[in-house]
């Protein structure tokens, strides 16, 4: 976060110039309006060009709740040869990637294919985010790895596209988001699950996304803030769905990462949980182990945005319950609230968790070690 | 375990109403015509449909009628057994899920009419929450101003589930009148099911719903902050009833961090989140979604930096603990206290002045 109040300062564990780290959420960006056009089929330019892309909510230009700043992104972070902040590769090396040295980097594109209503379209523009992934950032820097973002909402061609990416080393994992058309348990996602686990690809859940539903349980909220506090709600309840829907009883091999939208709330809900389960596995005899221990088993966070106690203390006795093996570091890159590598971990943590934290849990889950 | 100390009150209690039938001595001549002629069914939420375990605990549930029903069986069972000196009353009928202001406000009408009667009337331990039609402000604010002139309603009771975010402005006229009278908004589990009930659609479980409680409350917590609600009505309390709180630290370590970046979006917020909650929002104890070990829910405690968040109760006749074990194990005497009486008499005024009333010469 580019904003930082603190009354007395606190002792930040420094990180030094050399450590390596893992930066496992980072936004590339187009250039321009048309940068994707040479990786989709000709009728999808004039298609776009008159109808656009139509998704599950109504604004034709920009999100439905106005960001903090341009692109919800840094405004130190646009490219002195134009364009958006995280659309050139030059410049995120010299802003973020060598300075942090940054050894490996997740991309994790967004406004993409997914939350579109027209789910050919959907089909056609994540894989040609995909074929853009490898020519503009992998290809051109080993230390990037890609998401297979997938059309969320067509199970079927969402299996197709990671299926035809299997065993591209340029990828690391499945790209959804938080919120679809329904929660992320339901079967019409289960493809997506099955071609996952088969590719041998760790699922990573972003928060954001275009489903139509309203964002809270009780309709649309008024602000942005309410929309950035509630990616944790959103993904507790799409989490709990794909617990309860026994996705990792189906799929023992399957993995999932849980992205940016906070941790510190993953305890108490795994423990609501195992309450609830204990009074009401009769409707749920599929689910066949405590919630708690498949979390633990299966689910990896993403850190930013680091939630950020009063009493760093706390934040350290969270992490020991979340476990210091399930935690990916990540900074967000070009977007406002990025979390800075030096600052976010408090004095007082081992080395051993410390380099987990950074970079060893990363290049395990990915199978970069 | 920890031994309830006796003279406390006990935050949430759900009588039942037996049946749409029971409301009708209640109801006007019109809305009687209309139940009857109409064949309009009972009016139960699936948020806790009556064979759900969760709705009663197996040792509490009767032989027959609904869980809650029998006003004798919440004597022996909750508020002899835990020397109660006050219980609020909160029934969970569903008169929210009605789509028509009209009849959920004469439905409202009979709930409290019969509330008062049935139960208030026939223990003097018991008081009322006032069920509102939220379908209507205009008729919420009305039945507020209707049944507040009633000492032994303490609170107004709503869903954390509903048409709008709580904080959204069209409410404020309720919040105006319970602050006008002193009464505390109580903001209960439950889903009129008019949006889905779940921030990401509908799941296919009860369990989906129960779980997703939680989540419902923590993004109320952030309407009813960022909308002001606190910065024009300083004095108004809201009780969080059967909403956990062992989110509460975390969720609240997010919202001040969003909060310190983007404040500029709401500048009429002007004090910290984390301030806002511990002036003016509240928990009622139980559900304790927590390991069994103390150690860890000790952990949870200090995390919340404040012994006056939480309000004892007992979620009769809901399962959520089993035998006496209404308070968690290892916790302090000084803590019981002020969870059992302090906490409360501080948030619900009415029983405050009940207390001194009985208590003064």
């Amino acid at each position: 976060m580019n904003v930082q109040f603190r009354k007395h300062p606190e002792p930040a564990s420094s990180v030094d110039a050399r450590t390596a780290i893992a930066d496992c959420d980072i936004h590339p960006a187009r250039a321009t309006r048309t940068e994707l056009y040479p990786y989709l089929a000709r009728r999808w330019h004039a298609h776009l060009e008159t109808y656009d892309k139509h998704p599950y909510q109504g604004m034709m230009e920009g999100p439905p709740y106005p960001k903090a700043q341009p692109n919800a992104s840094r405004r130190d972070a646009y490219p002195p040869e134009g364009g958006p902040q995280g659309s050139s590769l030059s410049f995120m090396q010299k802003q973020h990637l060598d300075p942090n040295n940054v050894v490996l980097g997740v991309l994790n594109p967004l406004n993409t294919g997914q939350g579109i209503r027209n789910h050919d379209l959907s089909a056609a523009i994540c894989s040609a985010i995909n074929d853009w992934q490898i020519d503009k950032w992998t290809s051109q820097d080993s230390r990037l790895k890609g998401s297979v973002v997938v059309a969320n909402e067509d199970g079927l061609a969402a299996a197709a596209e990671i299926k035809k990416r299997a065993g591209d080393r340029n990828f690391v994992q499945v790209l959804l988001l938080s919120r679809n058309v329904e929660p992320l348990g339901q079967r019409r996602y289960w493809p997506i699950y099955q071609a996952a686990e088969e590719a041998g690809l760790p699922v990573g859940v972003h928060a954001f996304g275009f489903g139509g539903n309203p964002i809270t349980a009780s309709g649309w909220p008024s602000y942005y803030i309410e929309e950035m506090v509630g990616h944790s709600q959103c993904q507790q309840t799409a989490l709990a769905s794909l617990v309860l829907e026994g996705v990792f009883e189906r799929h023992p091999g399957l993995k999932m990462i849980m992205i940016e939208a906070g941790f510190g709330w993953a305890p108490s809900l795994a423990w609501r949980l195992d309450k609830s389960w204990q009074r009401l596995k009769s409707e749920v005899p599929h689910v066949r182990r405590p919630p708690s221990e498949t979390i633990r088993d299966h689910i990896f966070w993403t850190t930013q945005p680091m939630e950020d106690p009063e009493r760093r203390d706390h934040l350290l006795e969270v992490i020991d319950w979340v476990g210091w093996d399930k935690l990916l570091f990540a900074t967000d890159y070009p977007h406002w609230d990025y979390d800075e590598p030096s600052r976010v971990l408090p004095a007082g943590v081992s080395d051993a968790n410390r380099e987990a934290f950074y970079l060893g849990n990363a290049q395990k889950l990915y199978g970069l070690a | 375990m920890t031994s309830p100390i006796p003279g406390g009150v006990d935050c949430d209690l759900h009588p039942a109403v037996p049946h749409l039938t029971s409301l009708l001595p209640y109801l006007d001549d019109y809305w009687r015509d209309q139940v009857t002629t109409r064949g309009m069914t009972d009016l139960v939420s699936q948020s806790y449909p009556p064979n759900s375990p969760i709705t009663s605990r197996p040792d509490w549930r009767p032989s027959r009628g609904k869980p809650g029903s029998s006003l004798d069986d919440m004597r022996a069972q909750a508020l002899d057994p835990f020397g109660t000196r006050y219980g609020i009353c909160n029934p969970l009928y569903g008169v929210q899920m009605v789509f028509s202001e009209d009849m959920a406000d004469a439905f409202c009408r009979a709930l409290n009419d019969w509330l008062a009667k049935e139960w208030l009337d026939r223990d003097h331990r018991l008081r009322g929450s006032i069920v509102i039609p939220v379908q209507s402000i205009e008729k919420s604010v009305a039945e507020v101003e209707r049944c507040a002139a009633d000492p032994r309603f303490v609170q107004v009771l709503m869903l954390v589930m509903g048409d709008m975010p709580l904080g959204k402005r069209a409410y404020w006229p309720i919040y105006a009148a319970a602050e006008r009278h002193g009464l505390p908004i109580g903001i209960h589990a439950g889903s009129n099911y008019h949006n889905p009930p779940s921030s990401v659609g509908w799941g296919s479980y009860h369990i989906e719903d129960y779980v997703a409680q939680a989540q419902a409350f923590q993004t109320q917590l952030t309407s009813l902050i960022v909308e002001g609600v606190f910065v024009r009505h300083p004095k108004l309390k809201m009780v969080m009833l059967e909403s956990g709180f062992t989110w509460l630290p975390s969720y609240l370590w997010r919202l001040h961090k969003f909060w310190r970046g983007i404040r500029m979006e709401t500048p009429w917020v002007d004090r910290a989140p984390l301030e806002i909650v511990r002036s003016n929002i509240r928990f009622s104890l139980q559900p304790i979604d927590a390991p069994p070990d103390p150690t860890t829910l000790n952990r949870l405690f200090d995390h919340m930096q404040s012994d006056e968040l939480l309000l004892f109760s007992t979620d009769y006749p809901h399962w959520q603990f089993d035998g006496d074990a209404a308070l968690p194990e290892g916790m302090s005497p000084a803590l019981v206290r002020k969870i059992m009486i302090d906490n409360p008499l501080a948030t619900y005024g009415r029983l405050m002045q009940a207390v001194f009333e009985e208590t003064t010469p």
